[in-house]
């Protein structure tokens, strides 16, 4: 399970899939000064109508409960659930890192690739494409790896977070 | 497809199909919407068609879409129904943007209907474009872009729902021309569950048992209730009256909460916060048990945080959740509505043992009596008959002279000193007659809040205290105050400066005035009588009563220039970033006011 830093909180939302929702969200965090660090969006529902947001904050304890409470006043939001909270929880989280380099960099970047079970989903003469999942730590510390290796881009999703055992959240 | 609820002329229509405007009237007419404020204008035509068309449903023509916003929402607070507004696309829009946060700061329910742009040509800049669910997002409750015909009935009935429920609110609701134009399916609001679920009215009975185990407690307790117990209905007025006395606990009200407790009542302490009475404001600093009750702990009432009630134990009654924890840590939060609280607090209050603090409960009304010796409120009117009319002795004879007359009184405000000293002087028993501009101090409210509440109460007395400077800002509101014949008196308090500012300026910029300054003033007679109203002037003392009282006394609008002293300071007034004990009080106060001061903060 990915460690939160101190002070970071996962919330998860279902929110109505209808138009102007997510601004309503994110309006919320711009015009009282939340901070988003990482914020996931889909469909979940087998009609499409209802999304949920995972939303990566931080703050103190009673910032994360009042951002919790300013999200569950807005309509179109179902359910809010601090994750962080609420009990032990999985948050993973995607990303494509492309890595130019020849020689012996790549193949060190190669080796460490397949140590942290990262696929390489492009590959040229002179490049790869890793497709890596992983708690956010982990993605961090791959591409920290990859820096000296010849790193050109980074393409992450956010994370998807859900609870462990057979807890769920579902619309009311 | 046939509405259960529809009158009988009605269920006939529905054999022909019904254009998205006539539905939009049905679902108004369900909703119990008597009167709509607004402005007509393009994308709006297909509705001011159906309104022209029908019976139910009186239409006000305002003269700028804001002050259709303010009237509607001293409708909504003068009668406890949702206030209704209707205005075009683009500049009609925008034009509400205003009144539609002031009623969201003051959880006021309101449904804004704004005409938009034919659907297929949204995003075009079309002619009086607006993207107006984006702009008025972060000042309504909720908002809606009606894309659909079939969605338009429901949409409806939610809005309503939505702007009435829980911490009541502004929804707005946008309606492209070709919904409007179009054919529309009629649907009852009980055919769709609105969404409005979430909402915690039931407080759990263990807070509520622990509350009053803590009252029980209490010896210098303290009820700091605001303007949910009026938003939560007469009946928590009611109860709030029984349980205070019940109790014999001091009750202290915000800006927002007059009326809900009597203003007259021994056990009231006045408005607490920056210009609050120096009882109520000492009592909350010493209180060892405060309730606030549907208030919000805004900082105008808390002054500097770490120094706000230091040693109480806390207990906060809320409908929103998100209010709690917000500013001031509580020790014991209760989520539910304040009168159904208050219901279950004096079951349970009757459950439990025997309140036994009554001498220590003596002592704390020693203390406040000692406090309000001080008589805060308290100013030196020269008596000689050409003395300058102070503006405090101007609002205190209004509220005296409109007392006399016996009738049921509205008053709204303006904003500014005038404001806080109608606040101070007025004493309301009744709940809803108070009508200000709290959350967002707006300007230009008071006017179209007296048409609001004149067309919801045409027999009552209307006033609406104002400075000269606020009232400037919707004198236009005038020419409805003529069309409708509403006779609305108007008292501008014309210290010849937005009093206001100058105060600040002259207690934190060294009195440097800078375009505080009312200058170029209209003659407010002449332009009342170009209006088609009455217009009194009263420059000396000997002039104000009788002034007044011929104010009150004509059958018609009125507006009467008062022109008053122009420097005084509203008192007492808490500095923002002050503690509740380092009040400024006025000249008269003063020196035995550092005396009480100094003798309380040894005994709190
Ligand atoms: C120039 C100026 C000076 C001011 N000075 C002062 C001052 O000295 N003192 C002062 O008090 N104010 C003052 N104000 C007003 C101030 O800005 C706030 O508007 C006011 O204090 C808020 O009042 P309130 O706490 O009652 O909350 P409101 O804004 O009335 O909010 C109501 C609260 O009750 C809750 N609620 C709603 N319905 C229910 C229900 N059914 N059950 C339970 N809870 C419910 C809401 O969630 C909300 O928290 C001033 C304003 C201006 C413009
Ligand atoms: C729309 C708006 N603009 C500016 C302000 C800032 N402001 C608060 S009080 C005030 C002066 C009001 O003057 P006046 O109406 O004459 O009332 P007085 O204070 O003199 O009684 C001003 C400019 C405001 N509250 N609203
Ligand atoms: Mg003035």
């Amino acid at each position: 399970m990915q460690q939160e830093a101190p002070g970071s909180a996962v919330i998860s939302l279902l929110v109505d899939n209808e138009s102007g929702a997510l601004a309503r969200i994110i309006g919320l965090f711009s015009g009282r000064g939340y901070n988003i660090r990482s914020l996931t969006v889909a469909p979940v529902d087998e009609h499409g109508l209802v999304s949920r947001v995972n939303i990566v904050t931080t703050g103190t304890l009673a910032d994360i409960r009042q951002i919790k409470a300013q999200i569950e006043r807005l309509t179109p939001v179902s359910r809010a659930v601090d994750l962080s909270s609420a009990g032990p929880h999985v948050a993973r989280e995607m990303a494509l890192i492309k890595v130019v380099s020849s020689g012996e960099p790549r193949t060190e970047a190669l080796r460490i690739a397949d140590a942290f079970r990262a696929r390489a989903v492009d590959t040229t003469a002179t490049s790869f494409v890793f497709e890596l999942t992983g708690s956010s730590d982990k993605l961090d510390s791959f591409i920290e790896l990859m820096r000296p290796l010849g790193l050109a881009e980074v393409s992450r999703t956010g994370i998807a977070a859900i609870c462990r055992g057979p807890q769920t959240i579902q619309t009311p | 497809m046939t509405p259960k609820t529809a009158s009988a002329p009605q269920a006939a229509q529905t054999l022909a199909p019904l254009s998205g405007a006539e539905v939009l009237m049905r679902a108004l007419v369900e909703q119990g919407v008597e009167v709509i404020f607004g402005y007509p204008g393009g994308a709006v035509l297909p509705i001011y068609d159906a309104l022209f068309r029908q019976k139910e449903i009186r239409h006000i023509l305002v003269r700028h879409e804001q002050a259709a916003v303010h009237a509607a929402e001293a409708y909504a607070r003068s009668t406890g129904k949702v206030g209704v507004v209707l205005v075009t696309s683009g500049p009609g829009a925008t034009n509400a943007v205003t009144g539609l946060l002031d009623a969201l700061m003051d959880s006021i329910p309101l449904v804004c209907l704004s005409g938009q742009v034919p659907t297929a040509l949204i995003g075009n800049d079309a002619f009086q474009e607006a993207d107006t669910t984006g702009i008025t997002r972060p000042v309504t409750k909720y908002n809606y872009l009606v894309r659909r015909p079939e969605d338009l009935a429901k949409t409806v009935h939610e809005a309503f729902a939505i702007a009435r429920s829980g911490r009541p609110g502004p929804v707005l609701v946008d309606l492209p021309k070709n919904i409007t134009v179009g054919n529309a399916p009629y649907k009852t609001a009980d055919q769709d569950k609105p969404r409005t679920s979430k909402v915690r009215t039931e407080p759990d009975r263990d807070a509520v048992a622990k509350a009053v185990a803590a009252l029980k407690q209490a010896r210098r307790p303290l009820f700091y209730t605001g303007g949910g117990v009026i938003n939560s209905g007469p009946q928590a007025c009611e109860g709030l009256r029984k349980f205070a006395r019940l109790t014999n606990f001091p009750v202290t009200s915000t800006l927002m909460g007059l009326g809900a407790f009597p203003g007259t009542d021994k056990q009231f302490l006045g408005m607490l916060g920056m210009h609050g009475t120096y009882e109520a404001n000492l009592a909350t600093h010493g209180c060892d048990v405060l309730v606030a009750l549907g208030s919000r702990f805004d900082d105008r009432v808390t002054g500097r945080l770490d120094a706000f009630s230091p040693d109480s134990f806390k207990i906060h009654v809320d409908i929103d959740p998100s209010q709690i924890n917000k500013i001031i840590h509580v020790n014991l939060p209760i989520v539910g509505d304040v009168g159904r609280t208050i219901e279950l607090m004096i079951e349970e209050w009757d459950k439990q043992p025997a309140y036994e603090h009554g001498a220590e409960l003596e002592a704390w009304w020693q203390q406040i009596e000692a406090w309000r010796a001080l008589d805060c409120l308290r100013f030196k009117q020269d008596q000689a008959a050409d003395a300058v009319i102070k503006p405090q002795q101007a609002i205190q004879r209004i509220y005296e002279l409109a007392l006399e007359t016996g009738r049921d009184t509205y008053v709204s405000t303006e904003v500014g000193q005038h404001q806080m000293w109608a606040a101070q002087y007025f004493k309301f028993d009744a709940p809803n007659r108070w009508l200000t501009s709290g959350g967002l101090g707006t300007m230009g409210y008071g006017l179209p809040a007296a048409v609001g509440a004149q067309v919801a109460h045409p027999d009552a007395l209307v006033l609406d205290v104002a400075g000269e400077a606020s009232t400037l800002m919707n004198i236009q509101e005038l020419g409805t105050i003529a069309q409708y014949r509403l006779p609305v008196k108007l008292f501008i308090i014309n210290n010849h400066y937005m009093g206001m500012v100058r105060q600040w300026q002259e207690l934190l910029h060294g009195s440097r005035y800078s375009e505080s300054y009312s200058d170029a003033l209209p003659d407010f007679i002449k332009l009342a009588e170009s209006f088609h109203a009455k217009g009194l002037r009263a420059t000396r003392l000997d002039e104000l009563d009788g002034v007044i009282r011929e104010a009150l006394a004509h059958d018609g609008p009125v507006v009467v220039d008062l022109c008053v002293a122009e420097g005084e300071n509203c008192f007492p007034m808490i500095p923002s970033g002050a503690a509740h004990n380092e009040m400024i009080l006025g000249p008269e106060q003063e020196e035995r006011g550092a005396e009480v001061t100094r003798e309380g903060m040894m005994l709190v």
